[in-house]
């Protein structure tokens, strides 16, 4: 046992998943994003807070090149994943998001049966190579969903049939079953329940084994809960960068303390 | 003199809305709290006036015309009509009431000029009654409506009242018109199927409603077997619809999610103005345009093309639909909530997969209740096919003969000199319930899809 990780240099330790420098985004006029740099360690979970419109989901979306199905929004600066610029030309916005997975604020299950809201990625990407490779896959991802006991009777009932938490870790598991290498939460609690919400973190939580998790929270208990980084934004800019730990109890910048203290925002 | 009674009845409305507004005003300017604000109480009595004596007069005007009628043949000397048949007593009535409008023909006799003078007074007095009912009506609700001001008098929920019974009366128009239509209809059908048994009708394969064979034999037999007409209306929708429903959904696919800003602004109020041509020049196009031109090509690969061919209607038939699918899908399409789009795109889904897998089957509801209500226009088409198809009915699916369709018999049925009482006539009103009651069932199969669909997103 003399090579266990020493918890407390854990992080510091970990490689760097994502790396963005000089960030800026704009819609249109608007500056939604200055210069933001960040680096996102691999297999831990970084959380995003924030007061309402300050670039939180913005700054996500520049991860998964989601912001580029709008037509009106701008990205500069270089974002980096595994030492491979993700804005570069020769990149398939397709095939980044494959490895970049998003779970959304609103539990959007598409209007299939279960099996093949969790099969849709896995088909279009060609990942089995025939039904019984598909079921293995998609028990695998209900279960890293945490929703398999739940609905492995009914695997042909439609996924909009289930509950708000239920359809939120159906869009997990969908969102696992292409195997990403990153994973982007935009508040993916804000439409559950406590018990729900428990269950999803308990989630995260796992799925930090075998991904880079980012999560975007407006839940201070959330973020202390189940990330090892925050990144705290304001207006844009990205104000604090650190520890969980650090930036809840003995935050640097004036504006981080009063927004986890409650007094802004 | 016909305007004075609704002149009569605006000013009532308009003072008595005064009225009202201002002893509402005073019992507030006194310090008193309404319950309803004072123009509700003007307008409690402007519709109260209005509502009624509107009715009245309109009623009034109904009914006048047959009263004065039968008070003019009960003034005529008695025994004058006696044995004379429904006919000639109209044509009576018909010359009395020209001679009293001053076109007097030959000399008639006396009793039928006194006749002419007494409608005439009649009629003067009816007018005169009229506008004094309608002053006295008027002055009483009026003055009733004063009457109610109070200040705890719910005048708004009177008006309220007023209001929705005047909305339910116009939403029932349009159902009463329609049963109307439907009676009318039925009773005509009826009539024909007295004289051409309905199974001729359903299963004959011969229309020739044109030729009486014989003078006692009308409803020769086969003559009135609508399976060819029928068979026409089929081939030319069929047509339509292979034209419409692959270009209006690519045009709808293309539009909501690949077409670039600029061409959708072009392209979208494009399909507007197509949806906007009359059908009658979308007919000038078909024979003008579209037929020479398929009998040339016809010509040149050796085909023997007929000059009104089924091709030429319902391809042109299908141009005019284009826009109505498309719009249809569009907004089907468009009604997908922008998460499913985001979530399939998310998940490395190129836009053709997302719309391949996630929206055109989330779509596809919306999208078949479009096609289905396409169904029933193409059916009820009209003018295209009285312009650009045939007039023999013929039993044939090849789309270069030429053939009929149920709406074309139907206008050629009723052209020309028409008895309504010979079963070609009322063929065109058997013809005509079949069509209502196949557009009828598609509608409402459409209908109900569209709503079904309502339901997962709302
Ligand atoms: N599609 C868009 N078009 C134009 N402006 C946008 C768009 N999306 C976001 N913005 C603007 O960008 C800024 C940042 O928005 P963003 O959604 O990233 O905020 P957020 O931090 O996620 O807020 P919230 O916590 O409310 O989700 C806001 O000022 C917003 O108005
Ligand atoms: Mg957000």
């Amino acid at each position: 046992m003399y090579d266990a990780p020493n918890p407390a240099t854990n992080v510091d330790q970990q490689d760097i998943k994502i790396t963005a420098k000089g960030v800026q985004v704009y819609y249109g006029e608007t500056h939604a994003i200055k210069d933001v740099d960040v680096n996102i360690v691999d297999r831990a979970v970084t959380s995003f807070i924030g007061p309402s419109g300050c670039g939180k989901s913005t700054f996500l979306r520049c991860l998964n090149r989601m912001n580029d199905t709008i037509d009106i929004c701008r990205v500069e600066g270089d974002i980096r994943i595994d030492g491979d610029d993700i804005y570069d030309k020769r990149v398939d916005p397709v095939q980044l998001r494959a490895k970049v997975g998003m779970v959304f604020q609103k539990p959007n299950p598409f209007p299939k049966s279960i099996y093949d809201n969790v099969a849709y990625g896995p088909r279009i990407h060609g990942l089995a190579k025939n039904k019984a490779d598909l079921d293995v896959i998609v028990e695998r991802a209900l279960r890293r969903g945490a929703i398999w006991d739940e609905v492995k009777d009914r695997l042909d009932a439609p996924g909009t049939g289930l509950s708000g938490g239920q359809q939120q870790r159906l869009c997990i598991a969908r969102a696992v079953a292409t195997e990403p290498e990153v994973l982007l939460m935009d508040e993916p609690c804000s439409a559950l329940d406590p018990i729900a919400t428990a269950q999803v973190e308990e989630l995260i939580d796992e799925l930090r084994r075998d991904y880079t998790v980012v999560i975007v929270t407006h839940s201070m208990q959330q973020a202390a809960r189940v990330s090892q980084k925050t990144a705290f934004f304001h207006l844009g800019d990205l104000v604090e960068y650190g520890e969980t730990d650090q930036i809840f109890t003995n935050p640097k910048d004036e504006r981080t303390e009063r927004y986890v203290t409650g007094r802004i925002g | 003199m016909g305007m004075l009674p609704f002149a009569i009845l605006l000013v009532a409305a308009i003072v008595g809305y005064m009225i009202n507004l201002q002893s509402a005003r005073a019992i507030r300017a006194d310090g008193t709290k309404l319950h309803s604000l004072s123009g509700f109480h003007g307008l409690f009595s402007a519709l109260l006036v209005l509502v009624p004596v509107l009715t009245f007069v309109l009623l009034w005007l109904g009914f006048e015309g047959a009263v004065i009628e039968s008070l003019m043949f009960a003034s005529l000397p008695t025994g004058t009509l006696d044995g004379l048949g429904t006919g000639e007593v109209q044509l009576i009535g018909a010359e009395i009431r020209s001679i009293a409008g001053g076109r007097v023909f030959g000399t008639p006799e006396d009793w039928k000029l006194a006749a002419a003078d007494r409608l005439i007074a009649y009629e003067a007095w009816s007018d005169w009654l009229l506008i004094a009912a309608v002053a006295a009506l008027s002055v009483a609700l009026v003055l009733f409506a004063r009457s109610r001001v109070a200040p705890e008098y719910r005048a708004r929920q009177q008006v309220e009242k007023i209001t929705t019974g005047l909305m339910i009366f116009c939403a029932t128009v349009a159902i009463f018109t329609t049963i109307g239509i439907v009676f009318a209809l039925t009773y005509e059908t009826f009539k024909f199927f007295q004289m051409v048994p309905l199974s001729e009708f359903l299963f004959g394969t011969s229309w020739e409603p044109q030729i009486p064979i014989r003078e006692d034999q009308i409803a020769a037999e086969g003559a009135f077997g609508a399976v060819p007409v029928f068979l026409g209306t089929i081939v030319i929708a069929t047509i339509a619809l292979t034209v419409a429903v692959p270009v209006g959904l690519l045009t709808a696919i293309y539009l909501n999610e690949f077409a670039p800003h600029a061409v959708r602004s072009v392209i979208k109020p494009i399909l507007e103005i197509l949806a906007g041509v009359p059908t009658v020049v979308y007919g000038f196009f078909a024979i003008l345009v579209v037929a020479p031109a398929l009998r040339e090509l016809g010509a040149d690969l050796g085909l023997d093309v007929a000059s009104n061919t089924a091709l030429a209607a319902g391809g042109v038939m299908g141009v005019m639909l284009i826009p109505f699918i498309s719009s249809f899908a569009d907004d089907a399409l468009s009604a997908v909530p922008q998460s499913l789009r985001d979530g399939a795109l998310a998940l490395g889904a190129t836009r053709g997969e997302m719309m391949m897998n996630v929206l055109f089957p989330a779509a596809i509801p919306g999208i078949v209740g479009g096609v289905l209500l396409a169904v029933s226009r193409a059916i009820g088409e009209t003018m295209i096919v009285v312009m650009a198809a045939g007039l023999i009915a013929r039993m044939t699916i090849n789309p270069l003969d030429s053939v009929t369709a149920v709406t074309v018999q139907i206008v050629t049925l009723l052209i020309g000199d028409t008895a309504f009482d010979s079963p070609k006539t009322l063929a065109a009103f058997a013809l005509g319930m079949m069509l209502f009651l196949a557009t009828l069932v598609i509608n409402v199969f459409a209908l109900r899809i569209v709503r079904k669909y309502r339901e997962i997103y709302d």
